[in-house]
């Protein structure tokens, strides 16, 4: 056995060693995986449950859970779809908070543009000064806002409308608008801008021909963002859409009677659940980059 | 965001050395113009509202007269209110902390293994979900009987795994001469000696309880040298005799017997019959007492009462760390995948432990990354309302409250106090105060 040893070459040893190598990396990294794919699974349970819920009959939900499913897949159904498909209102709480969140994710976006690029590349005396207070309005609570806002939309007559839920949430999106998008227009090459302004081109110009396309990175980030705040908003909704009834207000009025709504509010809220989750998955690059910019900065 | 770390550049045209050069106010107007519609919205919807809830906090309800600081007394003197800052304290201990240490763990582990993208977008998931759908989802999770709610299901069947249920967890003796509690097991209160035989009847078996395969009662044969005995269903459609083993009358298999000395010893068990009979065999001669096992009306899992008065916050402290760990996860990887490798390379080579490296080398590197998830998640606990209102049943909703739901139902749901609501909305603002400072010295250091 000593002389097999001398014997064997150096490159042998080393292959040998990898292979070794290799299983133990691979046993070594076992618990690790197995513990990741638990956990992963065990993050998904909910919202499985959520949506296989929705797809039971609520006479079978009221016998057993919605792993009932594995065993018995001929007891899917989609009546509960249905029924919230015909259910007029709550097929309008769709339509008004689409509206809401498509309206409350473009007028911040414009607003915010607007001013980012000029705390970014105009100068006016106290910009520095005028950007904290932005940052600073960046943290208050939005509970500052709806005793004064309630009395107001009531004295302006807009209370419960549309309109005073978008305008609401422009408000409260615009200091990470502005934030966002001051920081990353800054980091637009000034050379760029410089032969713009020497080729004569306007402020206006250079802001929707130059910056807009430049920034659309963060705009996107940004749009995903508000989009998800103003669709998954129920404060806001609650507080001054109580007849507007967006969606989340909807599916709140039939929590009194959880037990005996299942039926209506798991899909109901399964639907109100997809839309935020497609655009999730459409754009999940920038809506991770967007909260980097957010959060690390 | 590369940009973002650029800091600010200064102007571009370098201020005019002289006065206001011609032009200069078209400049400004164009600003003007582009910072209008932002301070338009800032000034109304936030600068605004902020001063007058502050001033409106100082008015009682029906905002005439002035209270000085009652409305912030009655914060932490009415029990709910106080409830909701004693919650919302708990909220502040726990989230924070553990949604960090979970992003943390998660982000390191996931560098580890090849399907990071897959696990990631499954804990990150939850992200895109609103607070309140998640709570709806989680009570589905939390219903409390075990057959519907998936979480009392699972701690079932572990609990089950073990001690199993009895299966006649609701019966009772038939007649007096059975004693002792089913707790303890239920004793024939005459002792028998062997060759001898015994009937044990019990009642108040529903028809579903009845156990698989039960057959016809059979009156027990006696057994030279041991004792025989019947376990039995003492009830039959229409009554029947207690204490009389008749026809229609089914003998109870399964059940657990136990032959005890006088001094209370299990000496034997035995499992009874399709037709309720059992025997002990080969018993030595003595006194002996009769008695079927307290592990035969073990009551079954009930469920945990997630959704009760005790374990309401508990609940929606887990559900809430289920939505925000993939966050903290997200933006930890980011700052652990900027640490250079050679960093940890070099301390490996060094002879540092897997260990070693983490707590010595990754943890401070990451130490401004960890700062900014704990401290978003500060502002984000402090802010605190759709889980709880979704997730809390209204019975346990005065439990469960927290600062911004007591908020919004003092002045909106039915209660309308403008002036104590104000207050309270004042309280999170200061809470806030300090990261609102912390962000603005972050940004001054910046410029």
């Amino acid at each position: 056995m000593a002389t097999e040893a001398v014997g064997v070459s150096p490159r042998a040893v080393g292959a040998r060693d990898t292979v070794a190598a290799k299983i133990l990396r691979v046993l070594g990294k076992a618990p690790v995986n197995f513990l990741l794919i638990a956990v992963g699974l065990l993050w998904l349970v909910p919202t499985l449950g959520l949506l296989l819920t929705s797809l039971l009959a609520p006479t079978d939900f009221q016998e057993r859970g919605w792993w009932q499913i594995f065993s018995a897949p001929s007891k899917l159904t989609f009546q509960n779809y249905e029924a919230v498909f015909d259910n007029d209102p709550i097929m309008e709480s769709l339509l008004t908070t689409s509206l809401i969140a498509v309206f409350g994710t473009l007028l911040p976006i414009f607003v915010g543009a607007l001013a980012g690029y000029a705390f970014a590349w105009l100068e006016f005396p106290g910009r520095d000064w005028l950007f904290v207070v932005v940052i600073a309005l960046l943290v208050v609570p939005l509970q500052m806002a709806l005793i004064p806002m309630f009395q107001l939309y009531n004295t302006l007559g807009i209370f419960d409308t549309v309109l005073s839920l978008v305008l609401f949430h422009t408000a409260f999106g615009l200091p990470f608008a502005i934030f966002l998008l001051r920081n990353f227009f800054i980091g637009i090459p000034k050379d760029l801008m410089e032969a713009a302004r020497i080729d004569g081109a306007s402020e206006i110009r250079i802001f929707l021909r130059l910056i807009l396309p430049l920034g659309l990175p963060a705009i996107a980030s940004l749009g995903i963002f508000q989009f998800l705040w103003t669709w998954n908003d129920l404060l806001v909704a609650l507080t001054f859409g109580r007849e507007t009834q967006p969606i989340t207000v909807a599916i709140f009025s039939q929590l009194r009677q959880f037990g005996a709504n299942v039926d209506l509010i798991a899909p109901a809220t399964f639907i109100s659940l997809v839309i935020p989750l497609a655009v999730f998955f459409a754009f999940q690059r920038f809506f991770v980059q967007g909260l980097l910019a957010g959060s690390v900065k | 965001m590369s940009g973002a770390s650029v800091t600010a550049e200064p102007p571009v045209k370098g201020a005019p050395p002289g006065g206001p050069e011609p032009g200069a106010w078209r400049k400004y107007a164009l600003t003007a113009g582009f910072l209008a519609p932002a301070v338009l919205f800032l000034g109304i919807w936030i600068v605004y509202p902020t001063i007058r809830t502050i001033y409106r906090s100082f008015f009682d309800r029906s905002g005439d007269s002035f209270v000085w600081f009652d409305n912030y007394a009655e914060i932490f003197t009415s029990d709910i209110l106080f409830t909701a800052v004693k919650n919302n304290a708990i909220w502040i201990l726990v989230v924070p902390a553990f949604v960090t240490a979970i992003g943390l763990i998660f982000a390191v582990l996931t560098e580890r293994v090849s399907w990071a993208v897959a696990f990631k977008t499954a804990v990150f998931m939850p992200m895109a979900i609103s607070a309140f759908a998640a709570g709806i989802t989680w009570r589905i999770v939390y219903i409390e009987e075990p057959e519907r709610g998936a979480l009392n299901a699972g701690i079932a069947s572990f609990r089950d795994a073990f001690s199993p249920p009895g299966v006649l967890p609701d019966a009772a003796p038939s007649t007096e001469n059975i004693e002792g509690t089913p707790d303890a097991g239920l004793t024939l209160a005459e002792p028998v000696q062997p060759g001898e035989t015994v009937q044990l009847g019990l009642t108040r078996i529903s028809t579903d309880e009845i156990p698989e395969g039960a057959v016809q009662a059979v009156a027990p044969e006696p057994v030279e040298g041991g004792i025989a005995g019947v376990v039995w269903r003492d009830f039959r459609p229409g009554g029947g005799e207690p204490g009389q083993l008749e026809q229609e009358e089914l003998g109870l298999p399964g059940v657990t017997v136990q032959l005890r000395t006088e001094q209370g010893e299990t000496v034997q068990e035995a499992a009874t019959e399709a037709n309720g009979t059992f025997v002990f065999e080969d018993v030595e001669a003595g006194q002996y007492q009769v008695a079927i096992g307290a592990q035969t009306f073990a009551a079954p899992f009930g469920g945990v009462t997630w959704l009760g008065e005790r374990l309401v916050t508990p609940a929606i402290l887990i559900a809430y760390i289920w939505i925000w760990a993939g966050f903290s996860m997200v933006v930890i990887a980011a700052g652990l995948a900027a640490i250079p490798r050679d960093v940890l390379e070099a301390a490996r080579t060094d002879g540092a432990t897997e260990w070693q490296v983490f707590r010595r080398v990754t943890v401070p590197l990451l130490g401004p990354v960890l700062t900014v998830v704990f401290i978003t998640m500060l502002i984000n606990v402090l802010k605190v309302f759709d889980i709880v209102i979704a997730l809390a049943p209204g019975s346990v909703q005065d439990d469960a409250t927290v600062l911004a739901l007591s908020m919004w139902r003092t002045a909106f749901a039915g209660a309308n106090n403008f002036g104590v609501g104000s207050a309270i909305a004042v309280f999170i603002f200061v809470l806030v105060i300090p990261v609102l400072l912390l962000n603005i010295r972050r940004f001054r250091r910046e410029v």
